[in-house]
């Protein structure tokens, strides 16, 4: 995975974003921004960072949840259809948990999370070989307040975009 | 390192008893005054006087004195006994072998007094001897004991001493000769850097096995002591890892299927390990046979399936499982196939841990915004809440069975886990002391 990521912030200093090039990039999600449109359409389209940006990395859960609302199938949506556009690249979704769990029931339920978006990826017709999942449980939260406004930021799964083909 | 320490101790091995003491009256005198029963409201603890130990020469001061303290440290530690200090002592110890003035100690109240001595020998090893007295019988509680080992073991050697007054006093087994695995934590909370560590259960000699390069979790000791099974991220996912405590070397517990491996804990006879496997989203249970290699499937449902714990005669596993459709406690046979919710409160209950007497299985609960630590019997009776707070998790068992450790967590942006203590009964809660932010700990057995 740390050669991925290499591998990864290399692609993206040649397309000379290093500006923005932390995100996504931090390995769990955690160093990254919050991908919902913040900066608006500014990026090249095959750019990791329209990824990351425009479209929205990341899906956000219900409490002790997996299954995907409405939105977050819309951002999967887009997603797919990036990753379908952009072959050269493969991405490792993770899963993430909020604090209010006891750690293995996270971990079980970051991975539930990871696949619940792998699986709606792979329904839209990304080749199962260019995405894997890693769940970080309650390890590695992005909102860092202990109330329901970080917590519903960090139930989420991210969709890291790595570079290389499928394996 | 630690495999000396182990040779060291051949030598201490369960005390040569001196043949020092008159009235050998060992366990006889245990139905007297001085018993406590711990499953009894303590209300008041016993008072001990533990006059400083005589060195057996001007240069074994030092550790006299701070093996004296050690063992006072533990006694009080435990919330059953109460130290009378030297300052109200009428009657001064000045020979191990001199004959105790009951009438002094009498008078002062003290229940228990404990004298003892530090020595050397020839060839450089301590000597630590110890007694322990009934002041109102006025006799010998056990035979007086003989510790020897070197210098450098003297806090397992004032552990030992503490171990043998408790036990003779309570009638159970003690638990101060023991280590605490766990996770040393650093850095901000969306950046924790994270560490294997080790130490003796009141935080002395803290040593760490890994590096915080990799985020690990939830170490849980063999049944010797002499490895752990934990959850790191080094090879990038989650995997089970075997460390070698002595020789600090670790590698993969075994092939395991799945993306994500975790949960491992090992059986009573240290022959087995039951872990969780993830595979496409969903975890279930794995028995891994440490002999021949063989690996069974003990669950198969669609419900996360994690935290298994053995009985302690092997033959069963807790485990907790969100099939209901949020975490309960089950128990199954060790060998999979039907089983028995155990839980019924209202909650949600987690990280079961069978105790080691079998008597009881502590868990996390978790309950309208608050986590607690608790215990129910085996069939699920008797539930009891010990602790309530913002985040109270994964107790693990003092070798005794009665008392358990967990991680507390504060809220917040400056939120820090801390690892904490608590009886069985719910009295004595009290932080253990860590280097630093601290979670997932891991008593050991007692050591050998």
């Amino acid at each position: 995975m740390m050669k991925l990521l290499v591998k990864s912030s290399l692609m993206v200093a040649m397309l000379g974003l290093a500006a923005c090039s932390q995100a996504g990039l931090g390995g769990s999600g955690a160093g990254g921004m919050n991908g919902a449109g913040a900066m608006g359409g500014n990026f090249d389209p095959a750019s990791p960072e329209y990824f990351n940006q425009t479209i929205g990395d990341r899906v956000f859960f219900a409490v002790d949840q997996s299954t995907l609302s409405a939105e977050a199938a819309a951002t999967l949506d887009q997603q797919a259809t990036w990753l379908l556009n952009n072959p050269s690249y493969t991405a490792i979704i993770e899963g993430h948990a909020d604090e209010q769990g006891t750690r293995e029931y996270n971990l079980a339920l970051g991975a539930r999370r990871a696949a619940s978006a792998q699986e709606y990826l792979i329904s839209r017709g990304v080749a199962p070989n260019r995405l894997s999942t890693i769940s970080y449980g309650k390890e590695r939260p992005i909102e860092i307040c202990s109330n329901e406004a970080c917590y519903s930021r960090n139930r989420r799964a991210v969709t890291v975009i790595a570079a290389g083909a499928g394996v | 390192m630690k495999a000396q320490l182990n040779n060291l101790f051949r030598g201490l091995g369960l005390c040569a008893a001196l043949g020092l003491v008159a009235l050998p009256v060992g366990a006889q005198s245990a139905g007297g005054p001085l018993r406590i029963e711990i499953t009894e409201g303590v209300i008041e603890p016993l008072p001990f006087a533990l006059p400083v130990f005589i060195a057996d020469s001007p240069d074994m001061a030092d550790a006299a004195q701070d093996i004296t303290r050690v063992i006072a440290a533990d006694l009080r530690g435990t919330g059953l006994f109460r130290e009378i200090p030297a300052e109200a002592h009428i009657s001064t110890i000045t020979s191990f072998d001199s004959p105790v003035q009951f009438a002094d100690w009498q008078a002062i109240n003290a229940q228990a007094l404990i004298t003892g001595s530090v020595g050397r020998t020839s060839d450089g090893q301590m000597v630590v001897r110890f007694r322990l007295f009934d002041v109102f019988s006025q006799l010998p509680l056990g035979d007086g004991l003989q510790f020897v080992a070197t210098p450098e073991t003297w806090r397992r050697m004032a552990h030992r001493v503490a171990d043998q007054v408790y036990s003779r006093i309570t009638g159970e087994s003690g638990y101060f000769d023991t280590r605490v695995a766990f996770i040393n934590e650093e850095g901000p909370k969306n950046a924790r850097l994270k560490r294997l560590a080790l130490m003796d259960y009141d935080g002395a000699n803290v040593q760490y096995l890994t590096d915080s390069s990799a985020i690990v979790l939830a170490p849980r000791f063999s049944p010797d002591g002499r490895s752990l099974l934990y959850t790191s991220y080094e090879s990038g996912t989650p995997r089970i890892y075997q460390m070698d405590i002595a020789s600090v070397t670790h590698r993969p517990l075994a092939d395991l299927p799945g993306t994500m491996t975790f949960a491992p804990r090992y059986s009573p006879d240290g022959r087995r390990v039951v872990f969780s496997v993830e595979r496409g989203g969903n975890s279930d249970i794995y028995m891994l046979d440490l002999i021949s290699g063989g690996q069974t499937r003990l669950t198969e449902a669609p419900s996360i399936e994690t935290a298994p714990s053995f009985s302690p005669d092997g033959n069963q596993v807790v485990f907790e499982s969100d099939r209901s459709g949020n975490q309960q406690l089950y128990i199954m046979p060790a060998t999979g196939g039907q089983a028995q919710r155990i839980s019924r409160g209202s909650g949600r209950y987690g990280t079961p841990v069978w105790s080691p007497r079998g008597d009881y299985i502590a868990f996390t609960k978790q309950e309208a915004g608050r986590f607690h630590i608790g215990v129910m019997r085996v069939d699920g009776s008797e539930e009891r809440l010990l602790t309530a707070s913002f985040l109270d998790e994964g107790p693990t068992w003092a070798p005794n069975g009665r008392v358990v450790m967990f991680t507390r967590e504060t809220a917040g942006t400056n939120g820090a886990p801390a690892l904490y203590s608590v009886d069985i009964s719910g009295r004595n809660l009290q932080r253990v002391a860590t280097p630093g932010m601290a979670s997932d700990p891991a008593w050991s057995p007692l050591l050998q």
